[in-house]
């Protein structure tokens, strides 16, 4: 089997899609630094290169107006148990454009792998941005994911972020996003992170809600059992007439992990306005007392509550 | 034969308070069983010892079902017997669907689930299927909405013993008719009901009532008796002390 193969296979385990064979979905599959497949569709422009060792450019413009019907689909990863993948990331949504981007990371073997992510994101006037990132790390917890979004959304643009990593082992996940927000600009980053064992995670959103009736919704719901920790640094700055903006983190712990939520709100205009909430603790009680009294024992009823809080 | 429960001399502190004081009664299969009394006099207590609820276990007395003690018994395993509880306010679940909320009742009984099967519970409880199966038992849901799903799911489940917490509180007029339409199923599939309320509606359609005040039961018998008694004294009683003697003086 070619690498091509071997990384679309480990992509379906994942659960992704077989996509890559349909003329009217644009792809993307790397595999460390081998481009193993790239195609594009009208309106959208993917150029993906080799700049060094282990790391590659990639530049995706999405033209003006250009409403890019299906789904674009990118798959990443390092195939072997050792191994180092940086992308050098830069999207370009244009005036009126509006693109959907699912991502997957598969590390299916990884014993000692780094992934590194450093993004540059511009998302032009009235232009939309749906970016779904999916992470499958396999069961060793070798994989080490550094990820680093410069955000950037024009007025009346819109950036939605979805990261899940929902089985397997998390390993050390650095996840620093950064987002500026014009008038009427909107942005909802949200995570979903079952982690276990000894994996860490350490999570820093900030979103500046510049511009008038900006909005920003920072939302991050994480399981952790064993003696995983995580820490989640969100942050949402509001400096203009009806910006409005919410933070919300919720952290599951079992056993001996620990959780940390640092919320940082900080307004500076009257008209605008920022809430948050955090919540860290064990599984609800009444909550898990009703699905006992269903009959489930309390390790079924604590997954039923744990899988539906990060499917929410 | 043995009753489907019993309740004999039950007491239950919490921290050094006594709040459930010497109940007694029992229930038989397809009976419906009605407790009233006034707020804060112990009836979501006993419902919940009754259910094993992590903390209310008896200081003293005896639970059993079906001849079966149940003191030491936990939820689950209560619930594997055949007992189970709809909580006066039932629990809200993120990211958790109708469907799969209804189906864990079928799924920890072995049973298939299929959406026939889930649909027709929540056309009883006058929930469209179509329009719910796929939202979250969230706060997103009213409050009689989360009710009557609840009940769905007991439909679904189907016990023996059913312990229905204020199912009345809080919905409206055609909730109430689904109630008393799945008391009357209940009861005729053999199940039993203590069915805790403040309605003088509710208390139409059960068999026995007891009132219960400050921790204990204070009078049991036939509904109307009960009812009669709650009606003339417990309204605008405001102490839960000695309350027939001084209703006598
Ligand atoms: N965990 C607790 N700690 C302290 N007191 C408690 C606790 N749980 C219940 N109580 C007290 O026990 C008494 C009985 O409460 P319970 O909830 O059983 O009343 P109720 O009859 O169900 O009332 P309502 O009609 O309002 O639902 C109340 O005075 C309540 O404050
Ligand atoms: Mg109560």
């Amino acid at each position: 089997m070619n690498d091509y193969d071997m990384m679309v296979d480990a992509y379906k385990e994942a659960g992704g899609e077989d996509v890559f064979a349909e003329s009217d979905v644009a792809h993307l599959v790397l595999e460390r630094d081998k481009v193993l497949g790239a195609h594009k569709v009208e309106g959208l422009e993917v150029d993906a290169k080799k700049i060094a060792e282990d790391t590659v450019k990639v530049k995706v413009t999405i033209k003006e107006g250009y409403q890019i019907e299906n789904t674009v689909h990118m798959c990443f990863g390092v195939l072997p148990k050792e191994g180092r993948q940086k992308i050098d990331m830069e999207v370009e949504v244009q005036k009126d454009a509006h693109v959907e981007v699912k991502a997957d990371c598969v590390f299916p073997n990884a014993v000692k792998v780094q992934h590194i992510m450093d993004a540059v994101i511009n998302v032009e006037q009235g232009g939309s941005y749906i970016y779904k990132e999916h992470h499958f790390h396999g069961e060793n917890g070798g994989v080490e994911v550094i990820a680093k979004s410069e955000i950037y959304v024009k007025s009346h643009g819109s950036l939605v972020t979805k990261f899940d990593l929902l089985k397997g082992r998390a390993g050390k996940m650095d996840f620093d996003y950064e987002a500026h927000l014009d008038e009427h600009a909107k942005v909802d980053m949200l995570a979903r992170i079952s982690a276990q064992d000894d994996d860490v995670i350490k999570i820093r959103e900030s979103a500046h809600l510049n511009g008038q009736y900006s909005r920003g919704v920072l939302d991050s719901k994480i399981a952790l059992k064993d003696k995983a920790e995580a820490e989640i640094y969100n942050e949402l700055t509001a400096d203009a007439p009806g910006a409005m903006g919410h933070v919300d983190c919720t952290e599951i712990i079992k056993d001996n992990a620990v959780a940390r939520a640092i919320p940082i709100v900080d307004v500076r205009h009257p008209e605008a306005k920022v809430t948050h909430e955090a919540a860290i603790g064990s599984v609800d009680s009444t909550q898990l007392q009703t699905l006992m009294a269903r009959g489930l024992d309390e390790e079924e009823a604590a997954e039923v509550i744990i899988q539906g809080l990060l499917n929410d | 034969m043995s009753k489907l429960l019993e309740v004999k001399d039950l007491n239950l502190k919490i921290e050094d308070t006594e709040i459930l004081k010497g109940i007694d009664f029992s229930l038989e299969k397809g009976e419906v069983f009605a407790l009233i009394g006034p707020n804060g006099c112990g009836k979501s207590t006993l419902a919940y010892t009754l259910m094993g609820i992590n903390n209310y276990y008896p200081d003293k007395g005896e639970l059993l079902f079906k001849g079966e003690k149940i003191n030491d018994l936990k939820i689950n395993e209560r619930a594997k017997k055949g007992i189970t509880l709809a909580w006066q306010e039932p629990a809200r679940y993120q990211g958790v669907t109708v469907r799969e909320f209804l189906s864990l009742g079928l799924k920890s009984k072995g049973e298939e689930v299929t959406e026939g099967k889930l649909a027709n519970a929540l056309n009883k409880v006058a929930i469209r299927p179509a329009q719910y199966m796929d939202r979250f038992v969230d706060k997103s849901l009213s409050g009689g909405e989360r009710k009557r799903i609840e009940l769905a799911a007991l439909i679904l489940m189907h016990p023996e013993l059913i312990i229905l917490d204020e199912p009345d509180s809080g919905v409206d007029v055609v909730a109430l008719n689904n109630i008393a339409d799945m008391i009357n199923y209940f009861k005729d599939s053999g199940s039993g009901i203590l069915l805790i309320t403040h309605s003088e509606e509710m208390l139409n359609y059960a068999d026995k009532a007891a009132l219960i005040c400050d921790g204990e039961i204070i009078r049991q018998g036939d509904t109307s008796s009960i009812s009669d008694y709650f009606k003339s004294y417990c309204g605008p009683c405001a102490k839960s002390e000695e309350c027939e003697t001084e209703v006598a003086s």
